[in-house]
């Protein structure tokens, strides 16, 4: 087992430099935005005077690499800063900062729904896909298989809201089941909560299944031809074990990693759902924080957005390899 | 007990290719009775394991069973409906694969595979069934029958996991098992121990079996009877000792023939001569783990150096070392007298030239999307600089001495191209470079016999025209007989033997030179017998092997 816990620790060392590599794209990236916070509030008749005041007020004049690592020192103490736009900048002083909330609150609540949309969908997604995968896998070139194979891939073919609205028509507005606004908010009730994410979380089904059964249904059919399957067969077992038991467990790795990226995407990538469903995720923050530079929460939020990805990759290349019964079980 | 088990009658099977249906087996009839085994022995592409499968009622994918009766026990395989096939698959006919290491399922323990045919089946309880497997496991000889079970597929040597294998087609103790070139994959030593646990149980569970391979000597030693296939017909079918003794048709006689040919002895190497190669006290590593220790062996001009020994032992990474692969930890490379540098990446392009390879499965070493001509064309245009015409001519002139027509081939990719074929042009890819020394990595080993014997005469030839030297790494003692004028035996990574051809096949031995030799099956129906009643049980093969 030593050698398993070793590849771990390695993945995991890696996994952090891709973070603190990231971590530079970001300020790099988030300080190229043309324009900057000052110009952005004060707006087309702001005096050169007034936007400069500003700058020093947020330590915008600073060198890069001063605030870079400024930033990297706090974000490491666990302070993520304070939202510009929650300053007050008519004292000409930055104001008050001890009543401020920090970026760290301020995106607390927003990530915890996102988490909630993900999760929710995750549980309906995952099961859903490898089921079909298995199935089509199971009765590949039928009716069944091509039908399964048109609708994932019509369903992810189609932008994200024109699917959001067919379903707040099926489901919200021709048979009134889900509401078809999805304002959550921290401390309400599980059932209720769950209600109103529904139509965002199927939504978000639509979008991801394709991929993740597709994948299901590739990795097993890639080993049906495989001597241990064909022995299988040959000891007169039924074909549905023989997919389950002897293909599925030998296919996990591909579809692992698949699930991961999907994940990922669920997390990161979900703002035109959150829009049309007035879902309070953490998508709709960021796109306004770019909107006025708030560079603070900006970066906040893509650090938040590539520990997402990285750590989900992570969990995906240790299970893929604790699926490998050669690491699990050494000589 | 003479009752009829199964009865096959003008089966006919058809495989796909290229949207055509195209005949694999052109109506064979069989029949076997209660308790008895048949040899079905063919080349590769004789039908032999289509017909093995078709006795199941089983086609691969891309098959069809088109014409015929499989008549297995009163039941007709070829009509039966998918869930009758299976209520008789694995319970009433069983099936032991030529790679038990391909056919164990790598994600489940042996005795999770095992006692699953019993379970599904609704025979036996798994518990039940565990304790009857740790029962076959013993009576097969498996090492601590009790606990081997329990492990998964790769934490088990090949010879355990064929007989597991073994043990598993037993485990609903079916009427017939189909062994499908079940010792094939094996060493001598581990393929005498399989043998041997394969024959007691079958007769000790009076199972009828049909046992298919390519090789003569195992069939002889296995089968009541033997049936001869060539390109999916029956040639002739007698009683094994008939079979032997007093074959009937031309190709049978060819058959039996091969083993005949033998190059004529070349004099001993003068006294002070340079070697082309010698390695000088090298060891090697793949990462932390040593694999040679300290090998020490010369290569003479004109020369054939058989290095002998089984899988592990070491021979490929000598190879490796020669060619600069795998640089050796310690020791080092001689060329004509002249100490090579290790590492390939730092010799010349005229050491480079002077060690050429050619490798075992010609299929994955010829580049699938390259024509013969540009296959042979680049390391004709890398060593010696010829472009163009004279690049084309060349190749042409190398295909003919590799006894292929030029205008033919030259433009063939090698996909359209037979497994002799193939080798021949792993040949004259290998002489393009108009070497001195050659490698032969197992190169006949993944060849049929008859074609195997052509590859071998021609490199014999290539010799005799071009003075080459040979280090013909194989673990086929027939082959060192037939080809070499050296024999280097290695074990473990050590060299254990070496001297003259002659020398080495007159006793006395090293003790590992005689259990390599004596464990080479030979025709005698009673050769088997004979060896376990001199070796006695406990001592056959691998234990024979792990005693030294």
């Amino acid at each position: 087992m030593g050698s398993i816990f070793q590849i771990i620790l390695h993945r995991l060392a890696l996994g952090l430099v891709t973070l603190l590599i990231v971590s530079m794209v970001i300020f790099v990236a988030v300080n190229a935005l043309p324009g900057d916070f000052a110009q952005a509030i004060l707006g087309q008749g702001a005096t050169d005077e007034a936007v400069t005041q500003i700058r020093a007020d947020l330590g915008l004049d600073q060198n890069y690499f001063l605030r870079y690592f400024g930033w990297l020192g706090n974000v490491l103490t666990g302070n993520l800063g304070i939202s510009f736009a929650q300053m007050n900048f008519a004292s000409g002083m930055g104001g008050d900062q001890v009543s401020l909330v920090g970026v760290a609150e301020q995106i607390a609540p927003r990530f915890r729904a996102t988490m909630f949309l993900a999760g929710v969908t995750a549980m309906i997604a995952v099961p859903i896909s490898i089921t079909l995968g298995i199935l089509a896998a199971l009765y590949r070139n039928s009716l069944f298989d091509r039908t399964v194979n048109i609708a994932t891939l019509s369903s992810i073919s189609s932008p994200e809201f024109f699917l959001a609205y067919i379903l707040i028509l099926l489901l919200a507005v021709l048979n009134p089941v889900f509401p078809s606004l999805s304002n959550v908010y921290e401390g309400m009730a599980l059932g209720e909560k769950l209600n109103r994410t529904m139509l965002p979380a199927l939504t978000l089904t639509l979008v991801v299944t394709a991929h993740m059964m597709r994948m299901t249904r590739a990795a097993i059919i890639n080993l049906l031809a495989s001597p241990y399957i064909e022995m299988a067969r040959l000891k007169g077992i039924s074909p549905m074990r023989v997919i389950v038991r002897h293909a599925l467990p030998n296919a996990l790795a591909p579809i692992i990693n698949v699930i991961a990226l999907n994940l990922a995407y669920l997390i990161t990538g979900v703002v035109v759902v959150e829009v049309v469903f007035v879902y309070p995720g953490i998508g709709q923050l960021f796109v306004d924080s770019v909107k006025i530079r708030d560079i603070p929460v900006v970066q906040a939020c893509c650090l938040i957005f590539a520990a997402a990805y990285i750590l989900l990759n992570l969990i995906a290349d240790i299970l893929s390899i604790l699926s490998n019964p050669r690491l699990r079980h050494p000589k | 007990m003479t009752q009829q088990l199964l009865k096959i009658r003008g089966l006919k099977i058809e495989g796909k290719s290229d949207e055509i249906w195209n005949p694999i087996v052109n109506g064979i009839d069989l029949d076997l009775k209660k308790g008895e085994v048949l040899g079905l022995i063919g080349e590769s592409g004789a039908g032999k394991s289509t017909v093995g499968l078709a006795a199941m009622g089983f086609t691969r994918d891309g098959c069809r069973i088109s014409g015929g009766l499989v008549e297995f026990a009163g039941i007709d395989l070829v009509t039966a409906s998918a869930a009758v096939k299976r209520g008789m698959l694995g319970k009433r006919i069983a099936y032991v694969a030529q790679s038990a290491a391909a056919s164990f399922n790598p994600a489940h323990r042996l005795m999770d595979q095992h006692t699953e045919a019993p379970t599904q089946h609704g025979l036996q309880l798994k518990a039940d069934s565990e304790l009857d497997g740790i029962e076959l496991y013993r009576r097969l000889r498996l090492p601590d029958p009790d606990n081997i079970g329990f492990r998964y597929p790769h934490q088990v040597s090949g010879g355990q996991l064929q007989r597991a294998m073994t043990a598993m087609a037993m485990s609903c103790r079916p009427d017939l098992i189909i062994f499908d070139e079940p010792t094939t994959a094996l060493d001598v030593t581990t393929q005498i121990e399989v043998l041997a646990a394969i024959r007691d149980i079958v007769e000790q569970f009076d199972t009828a079996a049909i046992y298919i391979t390519h090789d003569l000597a195992v069939v002889a030693q296995m089968a009541d009877r033997i049936k001869v296939l060539l390109r999916g017909d029956e040639v002739e079918e007698a009683d094994t000792r008939n079979m032997l003794t007093d074959p009937k048709e031309d190709y049978t006689k060819s058959l039996w023939a091969v083993r005949s040919f033998q190059r004529p002895s070349k004099p001993a190497v003068l006294k002070g001569a340079t070697p082309i190669v010698s390695l000088k006290n090298v060891s090697a590593a793949y990462g932390k783990s040593p694999v040679l220790f300290d090998v020490d062996f010369e290569i003479h001009a004109g020369r054939t150096v058989a290095v002998v020994g089984e899988s592990g032992s070491g021979k490929s990474t000598a190879a490796r070392c020669i060619t600069g692969l795998l640089p050796p930890k310690q020791g080092h490379i001689e060329f004509n007298g002249e100490a090579l540098p290790l590492d390939y990446r730092k010799r010349s392009k005229e050491q480079l030239r002077q060690a050429q390879m050619i490798y075992q499965m010609a299929d994955t070493a010829l580049n699938p999307r390259s024509r013969i001509g540009d296959i042979i064309g680049r390391p004709v245009q890398f060593y010696s600089g010829l472009t163009g015409p004279a690049k084309r001519k060349r190749v042409e002139e190398l295909l003919v001495q590799i006894e292929m027509e030029p205008s033919q081939y030259i433009d063939r990719l090698p996909g359209e191209l037979s497994g002799g074929q193939k080798q021949r042009i792993g040949i004259a890819r290998a002489l393009a470079a108009e070497p001195q020394f050659i490698i032969c990595d197992e190169v006949t080993s993944a060849l049929d016999q008859l074609v195997a014997e052509g590859i071998l005469k021609l490199l014999a030839q290539l010799q005799d025209d071009l003075g080459l030297s040979y280090m013909f790494i194989t673990h086929d003692l027939a082959t060192v007989r037939a080809i070499s004028d050296e024999v280097v035996v290695m074990k473990d990574g050590r060299v254990v033997e070496q001297g003259p051809k002659a020398e080495m096949f007159r006793p006395p031995h090293h003790p590992y030179t005689d259990l390599l030799l004596s464990s080479v099956p030979e025709m005698d129906p009673d050769w088997l017998t004979n060896l376990l009643k001199i070796r006695g049980v406990d001592n056959i093969g691998d234990a024979a092997v792990q005693k030294m």
